[in-house]
Parts: C-alpha cells; sequence; structure tokens
C-alpha cells in the first residue's frame, strides 16, 4: 500500500527527514512515532504530496506519487488538528465543497450518514469557527472520511481532546478501519493510542527510523510493560542507542 | 525554471481537468461573501463612493474645463474602468487571501484540486466580485450624472475584458508574492496595483506623463485601454492600434501571472509551505 524508500527532506541546514525506508501493508493501521521535531509530520506531509523531498521514492497504492499524485489522491485522505477547515463556513457547507472536490455522487446522504456516525448532526448548520476542538476534530475527520478513502493519514488524530473525545475517537477509528479495511497510518505522540489502534509502529529520532515493530514485540524486545516506557528508552538513548538498548 | 519543474507543472495539467472542482471552490468563495453581508456591502461601497467622488467633480469640471466639457463622462467612466481592473486584481488576492487567512492550503492540496484549476475558481471569483461591486455604481452614475458608461458601446466590452484580464495577471503575481512570504506581503493586495496607476493615464492623456514615464506606460495595457477609451469618447472612433497591443500584452500579463504563481506553488511545496502557511 505504501513503500517509502531512502526519503529524505532538508530544509537549508537542517536534515528533517534522514533516508528512510518503510512500508506499510493494505489493511494495516501503522503509527509514526517520535518526539517533537522527530519528522513525523514532515513524512506525512511528503506522503500527502504537499512537501516534495529532496530525495527519495514514495509509492502508494502502486504509484509512484511524485509523478502521479493525481491518481493517488483522491483515494486517500487526511486529518490534522493543525490544518482548519475555512472557519466563516458552516460545516455543511465546508463538507459539500470537499465533497464536490471529490465528485461525489449523493453528496448530501453521503453528509447526512457521516453526521449521523459522526454524531455531528446538531451543528451541521453551524459556522465551523464556533465549535469547541472536540467538535472540531469529529468534522476534520468527517471531512476526511467522505471519499471513503483506502488510506487515511492522521496527524496527532485525538491532540487537544478530553479523554472522553479522545477515546470517543479512537473507538470511531477501529470502527471504520474493521468496517472499511482501509489502511491507516497516523503520527502521534499518545503512546496509550498507538498501543491501542495500531498494528506497526516506526519510532523516529532527528528523521530517521530507530526501530519498528508491533507494540507487543517492540515492548517485548525493550524489557518493559509499556508502550510509552519503549519510547522514553529510545528517546533517551541517543543516536543509534535504540538497537543498543534493545539488545540489552 | 529546470526541466524537471517545467516537466512536471505539464503532468500535472495533463493530469486531467474538472470544471466540477473548479465549480466547488467558486461555491467555496460564494458561500463565504453570503456568509457576511459586511464583505458584499463593502464590495459596492468603493466603486459607488469613488463613483460618487467623481461624478460631482466632473460636474464641476464640466464648466471650468474645456477638457471636460468635450466629453462630461470622460472621468466618470475612466473610474469605473479603472475599478474594474482594480476589483479583477483584488477578486484573484482577496479569494486566495481566504485560503491564507483560514489555513485551509493543506485541506485542498490533498484533494485531486489541480493548482491551475484553483487559478481558475479564483478567475472566476474575481469576474463575480467585479460585477457585484462595478455594475451597480455604473447603473447609479445614469440617474445621477445622466451618465450611462453604456454609451460607449462595443467598445465597453473590449475595455473591460482587456482590464480584468490584466487585473488576473497582476492577481496571479501577488498571489506568487503571497505564496513566497506569507501574509507579511498581505499589504501588497490593496496597494501594489496603486503603483501602476500613475503611468495607467487613467485620467489624463499618456502624452502628459514625462517622456521617459511614456516607455513604461505603453508596457501596460490599461494605458492603451484608457488612450483607447478617450478616443471613443472625444473623437468616436475605435482604435484597433491600442486594441491589438493591450491584448497582447494582456497575454504576456496574464502567461507571466500564471507561471509565476504555479512556480511559486511549487516552491511552496518544496519549502513545506502550504501546511504552514496562515495567519
Amino acid at each position: 500500500m505504501i513503500e517509502v524508500g531512502a526519503l529524505r527532506k532538508r530544509f537549508g541546514d537542517t536534515l528533517a527527514v534522514d533516508g528512510i525506508d518503510f512500508a506499510v501493508a493494505r489493511g494495516a493501521t501503522a503509527a509514526l512515532l517520535g518526539g517533537n521535531g522527530a519528522g513525523k509530520t514532515t513524512t506525512l506531509s511528503m506522503l500527502l504530496g504537499l512537501l516534495l523531498p529532496s530525495s527519495g521514492r514514495i509509492r502508494i497504492f502502486g504509484e509512484d506519487m511524485l509523478r502521479h499524485r493525481y491518481r493517488v489522491l483522491p483515494r486517500m485522505n487526511f486529518s490534522s488538528p493543525y490544518v482548519d477547515l475555512p472557519h466563516r463556513l458552516t460545516v455543511r457547507q465546508n463538507l459539500t465543497v470537499y465533497g464536490r472536490l471529490y465528485g461525489l455522487a449523493s453528496l448530501s446522504e453521503r453528509i447526512d450518514s457521516l453526521a449521523a456516525d459522526l454524531q455531528i448532526v446538531e451543528f451541521l448548520d453551524r459556522q465551523t469557527g464556533k465549535l469547541s476542538a472536540g467538535q472540531k476534530t469529529r468534522v476534520a475527520l468527517a471531512k476526511a472520511l467522505l471519499n471513503e478513502p483506502e488510506l487515511l493519514l492522521l496527524d496527532e488524530p485525538t491532540a487537544s481532546l478530553d479523554p472522553d473525545t479522545g477515546d470517543w475517537v479512537r473507538s470511531y477509528l477501529e470502527a471504520y478501519q474493521r468496517a472499511s479495511g482501509a489502511t491507516i497510518l497516523l503520527a502521534s505522540h499518545n503512546m496509550g493510542e498507538v498501543e491501542r489502534l495500531c498494528t506497526d509502529v516506526m519510532v523516529m529520532r532527528r528523521g530517521r527510523i530507530v526501530d519498528s515493530g508491533s507494540p507487543s514485540s517492540l515492548i517485548e524486545r525493550y524489557g518493559r510493560d509499556t508502550l510509552e516506557q519503549v519510547f522514553l528508552d529510545i528517546a533517551r538513548a541517543g543516536d543509534g542507542g535504540a538497537q543498543r538498548v534493545a539488545a540489552q | 525554471m529546470t526541466a524537471a519543474t517545467l516537466e512536471s507543472i505539464a503532468r500535472e495539467a495533463r493530469d486531467g481537468f474538472s470544471p466540477a472542482r473548479i465549480a466547488a471552490i467558486l461555491l467555496r468563495y460564494l458561500y463565504l461573501l453570503k456568509s457576511s453581508w459586511p464583505r458584499t456591502l463593502e464590495l459596492l461601497y468603493w466603486p459607488a463612493i469613488q463613483m460618487i467622488l467623481w461624478g460631482f467633480t466632473s460636474q464641476f469640471l464640466m464648466t471650468n474645463s474645456s477638457y471636460v466639457a468635450r466629453a462630461g463622462g470622460v472621468l466618470l467612466a475612466a473610474v469605473m474602468l479603472w475599478d474594474v481592473m482594480f476589483r479583477g486584481q483584488l477578486g484573484v488576492s482577496v479569494s486566495f487571501l481566504e485560503e491564507l487567512w483560514s489555513r485551509n492550503l493543506g485541506h485542498l492540496f490533498v484533494s485531486p484540486l489541480r493548482p491551475y484549476e484553483w487559478v481558475l475558481s479564483l478567475i472566476a471569483m474575481s469576474v463575480v466580485r467585479v460585477i457585484i461591486g462595478v455594475v451597480p455604481a455604473a447603473l447609479f452614475a445614469i440617474p445621477l450624472y445622466h451618465y450611462s458608461i453604456f454609451t460607449l458601446g462595443p467598445p465597453l466590452i473590449a475595455f473591460f475584458a482587456l482590464l480584468l484580464i490584466m487585473g488576473w495577471g497582476l492577481g496571479l503575481i501577488i498571489g506568487a508574492l503571497l505564496l513566497r512570504h506569507g501574509l507579511g506581503a498581505e499589504s501588497l493586495a490593496w496597494l501594489a496595483v496603486y503603483l501602476l496607476a500613475p503611468a495607467s493615464a487613467v485620467y489624463y492623456p499618456v502624452s502628459v506623463l514625462p517622456h521617459w514615464l511614456q516607455y513604461v506606460a505603453w508596457c501596460l495595457p490599461s494605458a492603451h485601454v484608457f488612450e483607447g477609451m478617450r478616443a471613443v469618447m472625444f473623437e468616436h472612433v475605435f482604435r484597433l492600434d491600442h486594441f491589438f497591443a493591450a491584448a497582447a500584452l494582456d497575454a504576456v500579463y496574464l502567461a507571466f501571472g500564471g507561471a509565476v504563481f504555479l512556480l511559486a506553488f511549487r516552491s511552496a511545496r518544496q519549502r513545506g509551505a502550504l501546511l504552514q502557511m496562515g495567519e
């Protein structure tokens, strides 16, 4: 589904992503894990085509993303709390505009169905800018699911949400993934979330993938009880320390 | 421009074109206009105020200036046509700014929307904004000053189109600067066009300008249009030489604006600015 090879992104003197390789299988839920500035969002941006890599390869659905992204984009979507939908448009207007951009047939029915699923019916006609953080997250998710994407990229999907709303979003994503068979790749700081949702984890540090595996295999390899402890071990081990810590 | 960049732009252009996506973005700007009556009022306000000020000025000069007395509506026609260009440019630039203000570029460009489709939707919205702003002002001038710009006849269509296209070209160049420098360059959207006003010879003939500035003027489609307008009003002739010069220059401005905009868009993708740009 996703194949990334020798992917590199340099901003001036800073190497934000340093030659990473990874693959995500169809139907998997994978996570890019890492601290601030590890390169997660930069990697997601390159997968989305919003950011051009300095070098490397990205293949999604077997297509070269750098050459044929318009063959890929209709089959994927994205949500991030850091990228807003227009505030002055109502939720329904925003979903209508994006639905039309994706060329959806029966758009009204699709919006109504998503609104019911995501419990946003009551504020469909409210301005998007007047919603709470939790409501905005659900609306952003509705926008991301409009085209029933085969690949869903999520940047910190539950950032700044209260525990109840965060749990609700995670449950929804689990249900969506089960029902649709979609592939999900998310970037997150939330170890509990990653442990619960993901089958594969790639831990990033300073633009590199320093370790990867399933949450349980990482926990076992590092001799820890939780993914958070593994993350802290890796974060504090310094450059090249991840494999060393795992080997101890 | 590298060969790879050119090839990439050409490939994106070939990869499919959808009027439905252009209509979707146009709908987004219309929703925005509908959601705020002050925005719609603002579109009407400046052209109407300009028309009122220049209408009274014209009435005064009719009895005090042989130049204006020769064709009473010359200043009113000039101010309305100037507004066509200004509103045409603003229509592109402000719709573009709406996306920066709402930090919406990230969502737009993970959808199948092509950058050139976005450009076409900005242009379509510019036509809507010009019609909302300038047509009512032109209609108000008829009962207020007994002057109808529509008496220019078919040349009016040519003047309108030529100025509008120049406005689009400028709007795209300003859009490119905004993509490069972000909202720090926001005021360019309102100010840049006035840099061209003196050389555009809106209210006076090009011959009034210093010799060196006349060379600059003849490089502006607007100067040809306003000379052409005065020829229609004073001499009752449609000057084809000015028409073709303005049309050729418009083609250059629009092509240059479009190319610079698409290159700035690609540069924004290289710098990661599409996700970061906003208030």
